[in-house]
């Protein structure tokens, strides 16, 4: 698999939105993915990204949030990388049915079931130096005649060359 | 960018909340200060208008789903306006269609 970008992002909710917009223009001009995919996408970044920085926060590091998108002929992969403690998670709590009125006290914890909804295929690899999530979307690689007018593109062709 | 939130009260019972732009960890704590100001103003039917919002993520939910029990414990109720496919899915895969009343337009939300 070929590294087609690595961002390196403070870790404050304010650089989401940049993450957002930077990934889901690079998938699509590179990839072959319909606009709902690219959507999806950009969800599943998003929610990635807020867990990673509310780990480093908890973790009371000031380090940034790591965004590496890779690309092989039949996929793409994102990883995205704290500095967190880690966390399992298979160990988060289930919230109750929907019909149940206990469920308007879960707020939170949606995140992690919408990410494994959005994408192809999740992995948690959760470390004592932090935990890395990795998505990954299958589709083939754009049209030659593409969007090739990109900045993110021509800063890739002219590493590259 | 800025989340825009402007207050309709021209169709008394309801106050509709028109949000604009993206709901994400950043933005969302306005979401939620306007809307815990709206039902601390006495605003009990509060119509959510998500048909100016680009892009909906689970923090943005967690405030919805807050702001309706708010509203739910003080007898009052909040209903979402979409028909934006890709904010809809949202509320679809996290089960939340089932809880909240969502209408594709404003007329309909306020038709009861």
């Amino acid at each position: 698999m070929d590294l087609s970008l690595e961002l390196s992002v403070p870790s404050r909710p304010e650089y989401i939105a940049i993450v957002r917009l930077v990934v889901s223009s690079l998938a699509a001009a590179r990839r072959n993915l319909a606009d709902d995919r690219i959507d999806d996408l950009k969800l599943a970044v998003s929610e990635a990204c807020t867990n990673a920085i509310e780990a480093n926060l908890a973790n009371g590091t000031e380090a940034p949030v790591v965004v590496r998108f890779w690309e092989a002929p039949e996929r793409m992969e994102l990883c995205i990388s704290d500095s967190g403690r880690g966390f399992n998670p298979d160990l988060l709590p289930e919230h109750p049915p929907v019909t149940d009125p206990d469920r308007l006290n879960f707020e939170r914890g949606l995140g992690i079931p919408l990410i494994r909804n959005l994408v192809d295929d999740v992995r948690f690899d959760p470390g004592e130096q932090g935990t890395s999530v990795w998505m990954t979307l299958f589709g083939g690689p754009a049209e030659e005649t593409g969007d090739h007018t990109s900045e993110i593109i021509r800063v890739i062709n002219s590493e590259e060359s | 960018m800025e989340l825009g939130l402007e207050v309709d009260e021209s169709r008394s019972p309801y106050t509709i909340l028109a949000v604009k732009g993206e709901i994400d960890v950043y933005s969302a704590p306005r979401l939620r200060e306007k809307l815990v100001e709206l039902v601390s103003q006495g605003h009990r039917q509060i119509v959510v208008d998500l048909e100016g919002v680009d892009f909906l993520d689970s923090t943005g939910l967690g405030v919805l789903v807050g702001g309706l029990k708010r509203l739910r414990s003080h007898d009052g109720e909040l209903s979402i306006v979409c028909s934006q496919s890709r904010i809809l899915k949202v509320f679809e895969i996290t089960g939340l269609t089932t809880v909240f009343q969502l209408s594709p337009t404003i007329e309909e939300a306020t038709a009861g």
